[in-house]
């Protein structure tokens, strides 16, 4: 299981018409890895992810998530990924427990089962004093952490993750990291953008995205010694500045 | 100034990059004349009428025939008294009623002119007026074919009378209606929309934290929509004369400055909605629920005022649109002059005063 | 001719954005507002531009009085406000020539001093602003808040949701524009950021942790800081976790950063003990603490 590919891209292109956002890119992400997806802004980073989770065509290429095909399967894509933005996550006007109900519904989830795991949850997030308070009245950094956990709440194979800490304290985001690997190392594979350059050095890999195209992909480590560098942040710039 | 003229062009460039309002501006207008011009005009076919002979001479028997042989009208019934008008009304069975006068041909010979009576049921107020225009061209028509032989000026005097709805509504009637709703959907909705759109994008804040002054800011924002909403106005004129032959009767001066006023009223209404809602949805929602609806309704525009139960009729009084409703109808139907309508006009003015000055007092020049 | 902020306090009903808030910015200083979202930075922004009322508490910015003389600071602050507020139906040169003409000035006047910044742009003149990517709209909004040459320029979250190439850019062009003499408040949640600002306030829930130099702000970190890695990061952590001399640890990039309860710590021991939970291929060495390191020491 360990060394499985649950995501595999070969070739993938997508064209707005003569512009590509993404051009030819190939990678494959093994199970239970903190893939880490970087790229300058309009590197095509969002257009990439958009691809993989089912909601936008590729142009050409081959891609499977989960072993599904994006082409033809995005149905059955949803139904095995998990998926965290910052610019939605929850529904602010819900209370934290009319969401868990929610999302664990859209998701199939039975009653039973929506209980249970809200109590697990609420409890492991020590959320238990404002189960039933609005989603809005909550800090930034608690609903990153409660939206991160609901995007868990049907044991997807993959979870993407698009920019999962923005703004948030930095306490708070490390704990929100030690989510993260909690999450893979419970077999949960991590498919994550961001921002922070010391967030890329918690991840497996990286793959670093240029003009559409992936320039760089490895562990943070050896990354680091090929652009002889000290940080991830010096290698993303040697690499965005061309 | 040229901050002023600034800001105006950068409201131009928003209005003429969004298809969306420029089509609300100027597609809507035109279809709403349209649609309403069409639909009222439409065409009647074999009509039940009944007549009411009390010459019973060979002009009217002739007149008869031409309306018999009409396809337009059906003659279902032939009375004999003036008091079974009413109870043929009532049962429904005819929409209009002719009526010859006594010693119908006699008069037209002997006086040069002779009077028909017209009566047509107004509870369908576009079907009554349309058939008793109809009725009026085949009694033009016989008039003229009489005066073609002869060096006598004969004259048939067709007389219209509404029955059930005494005050007179005009198949014109959707002209002063649509151009009140369509002034005050541009300029109220327009406005509060694109000052909502301000402070939703964030640029609300820099335009505050500048030193142009907050009725700087309003004024540049309403001014575009004054000049596009003064052209809408001069398009729907010109619909109706054109298309519709609907007669400007009085000064097209007064209609042209009571139009201002009336876009002034809507935009200063258009101003308050801004300044109590913070998203353009919310803006659209007041605009549309709380103007709209209202201004459809309640003007007088569709449904009369004075058929509206008390409380309604109450209420119709705060709606600016009954009062332009009024003075458009007088100065383009009636033809009437500024001193039958000062009240209405008064009337308007002090609404706008009022709702510049709350605006004034609510626009914040600050954030909360 | 500077800001100066004293006991500044705002709440939204029972909510309190700031309490008690003092400090001051130096003219000519390129000052730096360091925290998280909710912190109260864009509140403490809003105030000093005159945009809200401040419930307690005094305030002048360029030795106007925030309350009584708003006219006169609308008139000599730039101000960039979070998310980039920029007609976006307006092309760049349209949104900066607006800008221009409602501050009374225009784009040649002062075009020495957004000359830097608007060439980058300037390619995509006719480019509407929607269209542009964030760092193209961050260059453009900064060139909008400068083109009346404000003497002070407050700049709320400048980098956010843009990339470390387009934030490196941007410290670049802030510290020219500091040479030009203009005052600067930034806020930013990035606190690799912190150490580019000339002084830096912390502050978290309304409240500011600590004002002084980034390097005086490092060096008042009370512990020894080590660096550990190991073959797996998740055991590591869950690891030092349970260890009962751990004061506090926080992952950081590669490594995670270790503070011990005593003063003297035995990596011998530490070292000992992470083999026994399984874990190979120890380092443990001291490094220097980071502003970030700092950040989290004061908001335990």
């Amino acid at each position: 299981m360990k060394n499985k590919n649950v995501i595999e891209v070969e070739n993938l292109s997508k064209l707005f018409g003569d512009f590509a956002a993404v051009n030819n890119i190939s990678f494959q992400v093994k199970a239970g890895e903190i893939f880490g997806f970087l790229g300058a802004n309009g590197a095509g980073k969002t257009t990439a992810m958009k691809m993989l989770i089912g909601i936008s065509s590729p142009t050409s290429g081959k891609a499977t998530v989960a072993g599904f095909d994006v082409y033809k399967e995005a149905e059955s894509i949803k139904k095995n990924i998990g998926y965290m933005s910052q610019k939605f996550a929850l529904y602010d006007d819900l209370t934290v427990k009319e969401n868990i109900t929610f999302f664990g519904g859209i998701y199939g989830l039975s009653k039973k089962q929506i209980d249970q795991k809200r109590c697990e949850l609420v409890e492991e997030l020590g959320l238990k004093e404002v189960t039933n308070s609005l989603v809005a009245s909550l800090p930034l950094g608690w609903k990153q952490k409660l939206a991160f956990s609901v995007s868990l709440l049907h044991e997807p194979k993959i979870v993407f993750l698009d920019e999962p800490t923005g703004g948030v304290d930095p306490i708070t985001r490390r704990q929100f990291w030690e989510m993260i690997y909690k999450a893979a190392h419970n077999g949960t594979t991590i498919f994550v953008t961001t921002h922070y350059m010391d967030e890329a050095e918690y991840c497996d890999r990286v793959s670093i995205m240029v003009n559409g195209k992936i320039e760089a992909l490895d562990t943070p480590k050896k990354l680091k010694e090929h652009y002889k560098t000290d940080t991830m942040n010096d290698v993303f710039l040697k690499l965005a500045r061309g | 100034m040229k901050r002023f003229v600034g800001f105006v062009r950068k409201e131009f460039y928003h209005i003429f990059r969004d298809k969306r309002s420029l089509f609300i501006l100027f597609g809507m207008p035109i279809a709403q004349i349209l649609l309403f011009g069409f639909a009222i005009t439409n065409e009647i076919n074999n009509v039940n009428i009944a007549i009411l002979d009390q010459a019973n001479d060979v002009t009217s028997k002739e007149i008869i025939n031409k309306i018999a042989s009409s396809k337009h009208f059906s003659i279902v019934d032939v009375i004999q008294q003036e008091s079974s008008i009413e109870s043929i009304f009532k049962k429904g069975k005819v929409k209009a009623v002719v009526q010859f006068e006594n010693n119908f041909g006699n008069n037209l010979i002997k006086k040069k002119q002779a009077n028909v009576q017209v009566l047509t049921d107004a509870t369908d107020p576009n079907m009554a007026s349309t058939i008793s225009n109809y009725i009026s061209s085949i009694l033009k028509k016989y008039q003229q074919e009489l005066n073609k032989n002869s060096t006598i000026d004969y004259q048939i005097i067709p007389q219209s009378r509404m029955v059930y709805n005494a005050e007179l509504k005009s198949v014109y009637m959707f002209v002063p209606g649509v151009m009140t709703v369509i002034l005050m959907l541009v300029s109220a909705m327009m406005t509060s929309i694109s000052i909502t759109r301000e402070k939703e994008q964030g640029t609300m804040e820099i335009l505050l934290v500048s030193p142009l002054k907050p009725f700087q800011v309003i004024i540049g924002k309403v001014f575009p929509y004054i000049f596009l909403s003064v052209i809408n106005a001069i398009v729907i004129v010109l619909l109706s004369i054109f298309v519709f032959n609907v007669p400007v009767n009085g000064s097209l001066f007064l209609l042209g400055v009571e139009s201002v006023l009336f876009i002034i009223t809507s935009l200063a209404l258009g101003i308050l909605i801004s300044t109590i809602s913070a998203t353009q949805q919310t803006a659209m929602m007041i605009s549309l629920m709380g103007l709209m609806l209202p201004t459809i309704l309640l003007s007088g525009f569709i449904f009369p005022i004075s058929s509206m139960p008390l409380p309604l009729q109450v209420i119709s009084n705060i709606i600016p649109a009954k009062w332009f409703i009024i003075i458009v109808k007088g100065i383009m139907l009636k033809g009437i002059g500024i001193g039958y309508i000062f009240k209405e006009t008064a009337i308007l003015v002090l609404m706008t005063l009022l709702f510049i000055g709350i605006s004034v007092k609510k626009y914040k020049i600050r954030l909360e | 001719m500077g800001i100066t902020v004293s006991n500044i306090s705002k709440s939204y009903g029972k909510v309190t954005a700031l309490s008690a808030i003092s400090f001051d910015v130096k003219p000519g200083e390129l000052f730096g507002l360091i925290g998280p979202d909710g912190a109260g930075k864009t509140t403490l922004f809003r105030i000093l531009t005159t945009l809200l009322i401040a419930d307690k508490g005094q305030a002048a910015v360029a030795g106007y009085n925030v309350l009584n003389d708003y006219k006169s600071i609308r008139k000599s602050v730039g101000y960039m406000p979070g998310r980039f507020s920029l007609y976006q139906d307006l092309t760049v040169e349209e949104n900066l020539n607006f800008f221009a003409t409602i501050f009374g000035t225009t784009i040649e006047e002062n075009y020495d001093l957004v000359k830097d910044i608007y060439v980058q742009i300037e390619p995509f003149k006719n480019r509407r602003a929607g269209k542009l990517s964030g760092g193209m709209k961050q260059k453009l909004a900064l060139s909008c808040a400068l083109i009346h040459k404000p003497k002070v320029l407050f700049l709320d979250e400048p980098t956010t949701g843009v990339d470390p190439v387009s934030r490196k850019e941007f410290w670049e062009m802030l510290k020219r524009l500091q040479k030009k003499g203009i005052t600067i408040l930034v806020s930013t949640p990035y606190m690799d950021e912190a150490a580019l600002c000339d002084r830096i306030a912390l502050i978290q829930d309304g409240k500011i942790l600590e004002i002084d130099s980034p390097s005086a702000i490092v060096s008042h970190f009370p512990k020894p800081l080590y660096n550990i890695n190991a073959d797996n990061m998740y055991g590591l952590i869950e690891s030092l976790t349970k260890y009962e001399h751990t004061y506090s640890i926080f992952p950081f990039g590669e490594f995670v950063h270790y503070t011990d309860k005593w003063d003297s710590m035995d990596k011998e021991s530490l070292k000992a003990y992470l083999e026994s939970q399984g874990l190979t291929d120890i380092h443990i060495e001291e490094t220097q603490p980071t502003i970030e390191d700092t950040f989290m020491e004061l908001a335990k």
